[in-house]
């Protein structure tokens, strides 16, 4: 069920030489009209009910199911090692070991955190209303940075971008002011799918987010 | 092209080898790039070897796991994807060695346990760790004079099993402060 103000998945843009690189590498986003706030009983129940169904048996194998697993290998061909910066998945699933269960922070996090937990894509938020037209994974370009990142990306970089700059760093961080804040009226989800992702995966993150938010 | 190093696996020790398949020569564009396809199909591979023992020896620690980053985000080029890719068949050769060697151990400890029931006297102050029989927890077996020094001067001997912690992971300060664990029998003979 969506609300007024969200709008149904829409596929943005990968650069032509990223897309031949590791062809299925994707980028789907939702905007959702709404900011974050407090969650609801219904996601922290459901939140209580994943952290039943994830216990340590099934948290170590995860990098082996199928979609962990393009993640990881993805992070190695992009020069990112996910065992230092674990894939989303697996982030999520080392916070419930580690603080014995998925625990509710806000709407958005908890939002966030089911569409990941369930689906296994990485999906983030950024704020809607300062996003400029489609967004895109591309290399960054000389002399572009990050705003909030002292000095200059290095050429070549993999971002999430807009019309206009780049947003965030693939998988790393969001620029200074592009996130999600307490002041955020609309928020844009963002699900980046890999190289062994299929495309119904991306879509089904993207429909959790926005049904949990909703 | 540049050389293209393709592991092949060896029957004999079963250990990765390094083996050069291809001489220097010019490469088009289309051969790098179909050079990075095998790569990145090398190091999926492997990724995936790597993750499977992961799951095998958990919950055993102390095993190198890391292969390390490469500078990204951003499109490896074919000398960093070969690095990557050697890192990872060097991990995974190193952690097969690794756990074959535990194996033997902790067949030799739990040998070592039934040894010890079997006969108390003649293993006195042994004391075997669960993680040295590849078990969790903290638990030990440990052959002691039964009722303590009157036991000792009557040669009566028992293999005591502790039941570990009261808590999962002992107090919080020791679980900080305790070292990472090494393969150590742990035995204490006197």
């Amino acid at each position: 069920m969506t609300d007024a103000g969200d709008e149904l998945s829409r596929r943005g843009r990968v650069d032509p030489g990223l897309a031949e690189e590791f062809p299925g590498l994707r980028i789907n986003s939702a905007r959702v009209g709404r900011g974050s706030g407090r969650s609801t009983r219904g996601l922290k129940q459901r939140l209580r009910l994943l952290s039943d169904r994830m216990a340590g048996a099934q948290a170590i194998a995860i990098r082996n199911r199928p979609i962990p697993w393009a993640y990881r290998v993805f992070f190695r061909h992009i020069g990112l090692d996910p065992d230092e910066q674990p894939t989303p998945i697996e982030e999520a699933v080392r916070e419930r070991l580690l603080r014995g269960g998925f625990r509710s922070n806000n709407l958005l996090d908890d939002a966030l955190t089911v569409a990941i937990v369930e689906s296994g894509v990485a999906v983030r938020a950024f704020d809607a209303d300062r996003i400029t037209g489609d967004l895109a994974i591309r290399p960054s370009l000389a002399g572009e940075e990050l705003e909030g990142r002292p000095g200059l990306l290095p050429e070549g970089t993999l971002v999430i971008a807009d019309d206009a700059r780049s947003l965030a760093l693939l998988f790393g961080a969001i620029g200074s002011g592009r996130g999600v804040t307490p002041s955020t009226q609309a928020i844009e989800l963002v699900a980046l799918g890999v190289p062994g992702v299929p495309e119904i995966s991306v879509e089904e993150a993207l429909w959790l987010a926005v049904d949990s938010m909703n | 092209m540049s050389a293209l190093f393709e592991l092949k696996p060896n029957p004999a020790d079963d250990q990765l080898r390094i083996t050069p398949e291809i001489d220097h020569v010019e490469s088009t564009p289309n051969e790098t790039r179909v050079a990075r396809v095998e790569l990145r199909r090398q190091i999926a591979r492997m990724e995936r070897e790597l993750g499977e023992l992961f799951a095998d020896t958990f919950p055993r620690r102390g095993i190198d796991w890391s292969v390390g980053a490469a500078g990204g985000p951003r499109v490896l080029g074919l000398g960093e994807l070969e690095r990557i890719r050697d890192d990872l068949a060097e991990r995974v050769a190193d952690a097969k060695v690794e756990i074959a060697e535990r194996a033997d151990h902790e067949q030799g400890s739990r040998e070592l346990v039934e040894r010890m029931i079997a006969d108390p006297a003649e293993h006195r102050w042994v004391r075997v760790r669960s993680e040295d029989v590849g078990e969790p927890g903290c638990r030990h077996w440990h052959s002691r004079p039964r009722w303590g020094f009157i036991g000792l001067l009557c040669n009566w001997w028992r293999v005591k099993l502790s039941s570990g912690c009261p808590l999962a992971t002992g107090s919080r300060e020791n679980a900080a402060r305790s070292p990472s664990t090494t393969l150590d029998l742990g035995l204490q003979v006197t």
